[in-house]
């Protein structure tokens, strides 16, 4: 009997696996028919309700929680239940009230309320969604004064412990991270021309990457950080050039007498993507980064494109696209329509490549905004002068 | 075989039950804990390199960067003479060639001058596409002067997209008075 028993167990093993492999593959399906159903725009939110936390802490899980693409219902009517407490410290869980089981049960300690609050935020959408959260992400923007100088800012990506890293007071522009370090290129008149300045935020050592005659602007750094493409106009028209890391190398990959601004990466380091004009309108190409011939990016229903960015996913390029107004839209890398989802220009992906930041004007300044792609949820982050802009997402 | 099915049963319910009285329990299973701070503090930038020589040392029909360090800059002496441009354009209009051509007078009249173009434009478009349109707008100009037989290297071009309006206003005429070529007149400063 006892070995028939144990004997049950070794063939019941197998099957108990089995059945483990056919929740897992239940969970997969399950995600795959939310990607099916990710239409740009057209996504359903996640009913959730958050119960037990208050002040900072249920401020930030609800900022986070929304723009991933979040909402917040009666217990009755959600999907997911967040409960916890801050007593000194964040706890915090996550109840799927579907399958009737625990997802998540944690504690945070260390840092600040607000940073165990974006982790645990994290953990959520982990458990959730299965994809990585923006919680602990960060973003570095342009803060501009009246005058039109200003400075380089590094922040969390909904704004706050916003650092200046520049202290110039003169005019910059266009902070692009190196990806996986904490350095930046970015754009300053600081020596009375628009140059291209490398500045590693650890050490606070900067250099200049290109200044030669005219305009070096919009630099981008290639996925491994090898490279960087930017616009000089030292041959007479501004064009998209690449060259290695510290400026040197440089080679002509455009050579239009248009003016090519924004150039992004492909997230595979094959691709250039810029804005240029072709027949007098305006366009999105792109461009080998070895160098050849330029190709079109079609935009139709979404006139005068500009400033791309690749999604590091490769799915997606979102751009600005502008007629009375500016408006964030998205089209995907490979070709097809683009879905234009809310105003607001020079849009940046989340590391995910699931969220945007973005500017948008108002009253003649500009404020950020981080949207959820799918849900169009939306919201403005902290503001750190009266005109933030130019935001990019370190990835 | 009847008594595996239910054995296997069993176990699974076990699994599920056990699941099911580990989300009862409150106390949370892990903990994480994170670094000390708000995270990582951005130190001081540092000063940046004084004015290096010219990367650009192939030489060519254009200016070296660094020349226009020797040079003083005179905002009025062509102030009068600003070019204007239609919007999202870079075409200089007929109506601007005397402008071009007072700028191209008072190079000729002393050689010792050079010219810095500014290129600007109006609010409406994004950012770093307004850079790149204030550049060609001032190459445009400077295509300009050199048809006219100036020598290339003596004409600087510099954009400041929509970052230095001079009406602050948000209408077409505001708008029009943006977008334009700033002529300043660079003299030689004493001594150098």
């Amino acid at each position: 009997m006892k070995k028939r028993f144990l004997n049950s167990i070794k063939i019941c093993l197998p099957v108990f696996f089995a059945t483990a492999a056919i929740h897992f593959s239940r969970g997969q399906e399950e995600i795959q028919i939310q990607k099916q159903i990710n239409v740009p725009g057209q996504t359903k939110p996640i009913p959730v309700a958050l119960e037990g936390f208050s002040g900072e802490v249920a401020d930030v899980l609800k900022f986070d929680l929304y723009v991933q693409g979040f909402s917040f219902v009666a217990p009755d009517a959600a999907q997911y239940q967040i409960s916890g407490t801050v007593a000194g410290s964040v706890q915090g869980r996550v109840v799927d009230r579907v399958a009737k089981s625990t997802m998540l049960s944690r504690s945070y300690t260390g840092a600040s309320l607000r940073r165990q609050a974006h982790a645990f935020s994290d953990d959520i959408v982990q458990a959730i969604t299965g994809k990585k959260g923006i919680g602990q992400t960060k973003i570095a923007f342009k803060a501009q004064a009246a005058n039109g100088n200003g400075e380089i800012y590094v922040a969390d990506f909904d704004g706050h412990n916003a650092q200046s890293v520049t202290h110039d007071n003169t005019i910059v522009a266009a902070p692009a991270w190196v990806p996986g370090r904490l350095a930046l290129y970015y754009d300053s008149y600081k020596l009375d021309n628009p140059d291209v300045w490398y500045h590693n935020l650890t050490t606070g050592q900067r250099h200049i990457v290109a200044r030669y005659s005219g305009s070096n602007i919009s630099p981008a750094v290639s996925p491994d950080g090898s490279k960087v493409a930017m616009i000089l106009s030292k041959n007479g028209s501004p064009d998209v050039w690449v060259g290695d890391a510290d400026g040197s190398n440089l080679k002509q990959l455009t050579a239009t007498p248009e003016d090519e601004s924004s150039p992004c990466w492909s997230p595979d380091g094959q691709w250039i993507c810029f804005a240029t004009r072709v027949s007098e309108r305006r366009v999105l190409a792109k461009v080998p980064a070895g160098g050849g011939a330029i190709q079109r990016i079609p935009t139709a229903g979404a006139p005068n494109p500009t400033e791309p960015d690749w999604s590091p996913d490769g799915k997606w390029i979102a751009f600005t696209s502008q007629t009375a107004g500016f408006d964030i839209c998205v089209v995907p890398a490979d070709g097809g329509a683009p879905t234009v989802l809310v105003q607001g220009e020079d849009p940046s992906w989340s590391p995910n490549s699931r969220t945007l930041i973005f500017a948008r004007r108002t009253g003649g300044h500009y404020v950020l905004s981080v949207l959820d792609v799918f849900t169009k949820q939306v919201k403005d982050i902290a503001r750190i002068s009266g005109n933030d802009s130019q935001p990019g997402w370190a990835r | 075989m009847k008594m595996m099915k239910l054995t296997c049963l069993l176990a699974f319910t076990l699994a599920v039950v056990l699941a099911a009285t580990g989300c009862r329990n409150h106390r949370p299973v892990g903990v994480t804990p994170l670094p000390r701070g708000a995270g990582s503090t951005i130190p001081e930038a540092s000063p940046g390199p004084t004015l290096a020589g010219d990367q650009n040392a192939g030489g060519g029909p254009l200016a070296n960067i660094e020349d226009i360090n020797g040079m003083a800059a005179d905002r009025t002496a062509l102030a009068g003479y600003t070019v204007h441009f239609a919007y999202d354009s870079a075409a200089v209009r007929k109506s601007e060639k005397a402008n071009v051509q007072a700028a191209a007078d008072a190079l000729s009249r002393d050689s010792s001058t050079k010219l810095l173009i500014e290129g600007n434009c109006d609010e409406r478009g994004t950012e770093e596409y307004n850079r790149s349109l204030g550049e060609r707008r001032a190459l445009a100009v400077r295509k300009e002067l050199v048809k006219r037989g100036l020598d290339p290297t003596r004409v600087f071009t510099k954009s400041y997209g929509k970052d230095r309006p001079v009406d602050s206003g948000h209408d077409e005429s505001a708008w029009a008075k943006n977008r334009r070529d700033d002529f300043v007149l660079l003299h030689p400063k004493s001594g150098s």
